[in-house]
């Protein structure tokens, strides 16, 4: 059984892994920062990304062409029935 | 000298399921939870008998019924996991608790697999709803209609420093640290002054300063004293002032800042007084006020902006470190620290790679000027929602993740372990392990415990009060030692 259950979590490893990575689509080719360790140091001092305010607003356009293609339809319906009782 | 950091978070989400008008919340999480198969035996117990959430750190034991669920409907809303985490139902919300981690970027990498948990049961329970029926999860804190869930944070602390000088120190902390912290909201609730953006999902839920309470009157600094660990030695701070973050760099300077404050106050280096007049109305002053200009009032008479304070508990955090040897991610930390106080001096809005509501700021305020809306609009506030969003295609956090415009403190690949492994630093790796190697045997868990049935022997519970002990370099001989849980139980008489 304990065998069983490791070969369990192994598949279960590499189906939710591909899961997550195939709904998020080429995730790693697209992800400039992600390097790992060396997203640390890039942050440090370079900021090679870094924009400030207006530049960043520009470069928004790509993305809001995105935002348009994956918001939520019938926003105002969505919103309205939005509601989280019971929390902490 | 501080103890070493051991901490964890326990994150509440949203659920909803679309075009489903018999939608019951507690059905709903109970699916999603049970969606989720690492024990398909499905059997094994969350242990209450170690709980006690009616303790007051302030001395006195609350008055209350605790809840304690029968055997069916434990296994049903509780989910133990391989990776040391607790997966559950949590009133009518799905909740992950990270397993313990000993530094600031471990609790990133198990926080964000806790997202990966999520939205692994989130796209099974899916598969099992009637056509048309979508669930749906949001690693937020609000509703807008006035509702509060939480994203606690918890810090292992010593016994001995006083509770009275830990609130004292941190009420002037928690009630500024969202300035590098707060997760961002369109508009505001809970009676509170209306704005059009606000930096923290959860300032408007605060009421009142020191209290037991989590539902309702929420407090700054709660008081729930339930260590999960050696009641002598220790306390756990259990924090629910936080709100939900989605950027790494976010959640890594909220445990990562506190921690330090907190070994600080173990060790007396909270040398000026900043106590606030009334950090319940700063709290939410802060939080309206995403130019950072605001000054609050001090009780010693000053007025001083959240960038002040905060850079007053970066100052102190300075000295301790030139006095203290740090660990390497404390030490990073704190630059990063720096990094954001020095930037926030300038435009805040430089920051939107690093912090969650500088980003969301941004995306709206571009989506607004593009679009011709106003702050009102249900598409800015479905905006706002979805940053939150757990799919990993429509989540619009991982969108700007997925583009490169987000830094990230670890990798996709780190993260994926950690939802199949515990840390290797704390007694998670020994509950883990056990989950992983001897599912049949182990018949219940808590944090501090984990207990095995084994044939016709009576339930055996070993007691794991040292939240360090149980690491790999503890117990990976033991166990590898052990081919069954019987034999485990007898190496660990021997």
């Amino acid at each position: 059984m304990a065998r069983f259950i490791n070969q369990h979590s192994r598949n279960d490893s590499n189906s939710s892994a591909s899961i997550w990575m195939a709904a998020s689509g080429e995730q790693k080719k697209k992800s400039k920062g992600d390097g790992g360790d060396s997203s640390e140091t890039e942050s440090e001092g370079g900021q090679k990304m870094a924009k400030k305010g207006e530049e960043l607003k520009e470069d928004m356009d790509s993305l809001m062409e995105e935002i348009d293609s994956v918001l939520e339809e019938n926003a105002e319906e969505f919103v309205k029935n939005y509601v989280q009782r019971g929390g902490q | 000298m501080a103890i070493p950091t051991v901490m964890g978070t326990e994150v509440e989400f949203g659920i909803i399921v679309k075009n489903d008008p018999d939608f019951d919340p507690i059905s709903s999480c109970v699916l999603l939870v049970n969606a989720y198969r690492e024990d398909p035996e499905g059997r094994i117990l969350w242990d209450y008998d170690q709980e006690n959430p009616l303790a007051d750190a302030r001395g006195f034991q609350v008055d209350g019924e605790k809840y304690t669920p029968n055997q069916q409907e434990n296994i049903a809303r509780n989910k133990t996991l391989i990776n040391g985490a607790r997966y559950y139902v949590d009133h009518a919300h799905p909740e992950y608790s990270s397993p313990e981690v000993t530094n600031a970027r471990d609790l990133v990498v198990h926080e964000k697999a806790g997202e990966r948990v999520l939205e692994v049961s989130r796209r099974e329970a899916n598969a099992l709803l009637p056509a048309g029926a979508v669930m749906l999860l949001h690693k937020n804190n609000s509703d807008r209609k006035g509702n509060s869930y939480g994203c606690h944070e918890n810090y292992l602390m010593d016994r001995r420093t006083s509770f009275k000088r830990i609130v004292e120190n941190l009420l002037p902390f928690f009630a500024t640290r969202q300035i590098y912290c707060g997760a961002g909201k369109v508009g505001s609730e809970n009676r509170n002054h209306p704005c059009d953006f606000q930096i923290s999902q959860r300032a408007d839920f605060f009421e009142t300063e020191v209290a037991l309470d989590t539902m309702v009157k929420r407090p700054i600094i709660n008081t729930r004293d339930e260590p999960h660990a050696d009641r002598e030695k220790y306390r756990r701070l259990h924090m629910i002032v936080g709100d939900s973050n989605m950027s790494e760099y976010t959640i890594y300077l909220r445990n990562g800042v506190t921690a330090i404050i907190l070994s600080m106050i173990e060790d007396g280096a909270i040398d000026r007084d900043l106590s606030l007049s009334n950090p319940v109305r700063s709290i939410k002053e802060v939080s309206h006020d995403p130019t950072l200009k605001a000054e609050l009032q001090l009780e010693n008479g000053k007025r001083m902006t959240a960038i002040q304070i905060q850079n007053e508990f970066l100052e102190m955090a300075l000295t301790y470190a030139a006095r203290n040897k740090l660990d390497p991610v404390a030490v990073d930390v704190l630059d990063k620290w720096q990094h954001v106080m020095t930037s926030l001096q300038g435009d805040p809005m430089d920051l939107a790679r690093e912090i969650d509501w500088v980003a969301k700021k941004l995306l709206l305020e571009s989506f607004i000027e593009r679009k011709g809306l106003d702050w009102e609009d249900p598409k800015v506030q479905m905006l706002d929602l979805q940053y939150h969003d757990t799919r990993p295609d429509k989540g619009l956090y991982y969108m700007l993740e997925r583009d490169g415009r987000m830094e990230r403190i670890c990798t996709d690949d780190e993260i994926m372990e950690a939802v199949h492994r515990p840390p290797i630093d704390t007694r998670a790796f020994f509950r883990g392990e056990c989950l992983r190697r001897f599912p049949e045997e182990v018949f219940g868990v808590n944090w501090d415990s984990i207990s095995f049935s084994v044939g016709e022997e009576p339930v055996r519970r070993i007691m794991m009060s040292e939240p360090l002990k149980g690491s790999r370099a503890h117990v990976e001989d033991l166990l590898n030692q052990s081919k069954s849980a019987s034999e485990l139980l007898a190496n660990l008489d021997s």
